[in-house]
Order: structure tokens, then C-alpha cells, then sequence
């Protein structure tokens, strides 16, 4: 896995690409609570339409994500889920738990 | 009587890191077998969680420790009819599974942890779970839906 972040204005996109399994999940869950809990960005924005494959400890690092954001008050957002990814979404029940756009416009749209 | 065929054979050590060979392997041999893609995709997900799921609790993040891991196509019944399926067999020597731990949660407590044993149950269509001379046992079986000549090869 890849990962690296961009900064627009009080939004941070994040790039990800290759695979999210238990070998990487650890470091996208420290680099998402990192931008949510310590700099408390408003937007956080997960652009995921790189990644070949999420498993269960990268929903959990997603959903920890969003959980933090929540807490704080501020936007947690996924765009560019690829199929395979939809179907992961889809039989975790957690398509309408996230906010997910279709892509990056939508994501970072005031 | 069931058809056993030994496909392949894998000796792993719990490396998280190992876990892309294995998914890179199984997902060529669904293809193989003539599983759908998005099946394909279903069973390689299963796998991967069945082997997180060693590698996590019952050697509790230990590197190094043993996991075999076997694959077959085997024929077996399913709705009545004999059909063709890939059987997984996964067995390590780690530490004893809680059984009621093995039940996973309800999907509508969102919270990290738990979706593993949902990703497997949802995605195989049989899972067995065995502890036989201190070694846990978990057998996958996903079912060809569509009936097909056998290959030679």
C-alpha cells in the first residue's frame, strides 16, 4: 500500500493505492487519526480508486476514521470505490454508514 | 464416496506480509477452476480473513509460527445434487478458539473488529471449524453454481 496526503485549504485528500490488508491497515489507521484527532482537519477525504483490495481490519481503520471524525465534529469522506471494493462495502452493511462520492469534485465540494 | 483432488499446498509462516502471495495465488486458481470473478473475489476474501484471523488471535500477532494451508476440488452434495467445489483446509497449532467468539457480531453494531468471521461465513458456502490434536482445523468450501465438464489438466 501506498499512501500520501494533499492539502487543500482545511481538507486533506488522501491518496491511496495497492492493497489494504493486515500488513498495511495499521499505518492508514495511524496516518487517518493522525489528521483527524491531532491537527483536527475539518475534511478528511480518502480517495481510494487506486486500491486493489480492502479487507476487514482496513474497514475497521475506516470505520475507527470515521468514528474519530465524528467525535470531533468534522467530515469524513470516500471516493472512487471500485467494484471490488463496493462489494466489501456492500456485505459489511456499510454503504450508508459513509459518505461516499463519486469522485474527488463531489468529495471536496464546499 | 467424495472426489478428492489436491490442487495445492502452502506452508506459511504468520507473516502478515505473506498474506498478498496467498491472494495472489488463490485468485488464479478460482479463475482456473471457473469460478466467476466476482466469486473469485468472494473466496480470496474469505481466505484472507480465515488467515488474519490465525495470525491475530490464535497466535496473537506471533511472526514465524506454522499455518498449512490446502487446496481441492473436490465432489461433494449441496442442494441435493453432486457438484464441484474447492475445498480449503486450514490448520495451525495456535492457541485453543474461543467457539462463542466464532459466531461474529451483529452488522448493526458498526465498530472496528468482528468482520472477519462475516466476510467468511457470507462469502463460502460451508464453514467447519475443528480442534483435532491441539491443532485448530478450519475447512472452506465454495460450490461451482454452474456444472462444467471436468479438465484433464
Amino acid at each position: 500500500m501506498e499512501i500520501s496526503a494533499r492539502h487543500l485549504d482545511k481538507i486533506t485528500v488522501f491518496d491511496i493505492s495497492g492493497d489494504i490488508d493486515l500488513a498495511s491497515s495499521p499505518e492508514l489507521r495511524k496516518a487517518l487519526l493522525r489528521e483527524i484527532r491531532v491537527l483536527r482537519r475539518p475534511r478528511v477525504v480518502v480517495n481510494l480508486r487506486a486500491v486493489r483490495y480492502l479487507d476487514s481490519s482496513g474497514v475497521a481503520s475506516l470505520i475507527e476514521a470515521l468514528k474519530a471524525s465524528r467525535e470531533i465534529g468534522s467530515r469524513f469522506v470516500l471516493f472512487g470505490l471500485n467494484t471490488t471494493l463496493r462489494e466489501v462495502f456492500h456485505i459489511s452493511k456499510l454503504t450508508t454508514f459513509f459518505e461516499i462520492c463519486d469522485n474527488e469534485e463531489q468529495a471536496v465540494a464546499p | 464416496m467424495r472426489r478428492r483432488d489436491l490442487l495445492l499446498k502452502m506452508e506459511l509462516r504468520s507473516n502478515p506480509q505473506s498474506l498478498c502471495v496467498v491472494r495472489g495465488a488463490l485468485a488464479q486458481l478460482t479463475e482456473r477452476l471457473g469460478f466467476p470473478e466476482p466469486e473469485c473475489r468472494a473466496v480470496v476474501l474469505a481466505l484472507d480473513e480465515a488467515l488474519t484471523n490465525v495470525i491475530r488471535h490464535a497466535y496473537a500477532g506471533r511472526p514465524e509460527r506454522p499455518i498449512e494451508v490446502s487446496f481441492r476440488r473436490i465432489r461433494a452434495p449441496w442442494r441435493g445434487e453432486s457438484r464441484e467445489a474447492l475445498e480449503i483446509v486450514l490448520v495451525d497449532k495456535g492457541r485453543r478458539v474461543d467457539r462463542t467468539k466464532l459466531r461474529g457480531r451483529s452488522l448493526e453494531d458498526v465498530r472496528p473488529g468482528g468482520l472477519g468471521l462475516h466476510f467468511i461465513r457470507e462469502n463460502m458456502d460451508a464453514v467447519e471449524f475443528r480442534r483435532i490434536a491441539s491443532r485448530n482445523r478450519l475447512r472452506l468450501v465454495k460450490f461451482l453454481r454452474v456444472p462444467r465438464p471436468p479438465r484433464d489438466s
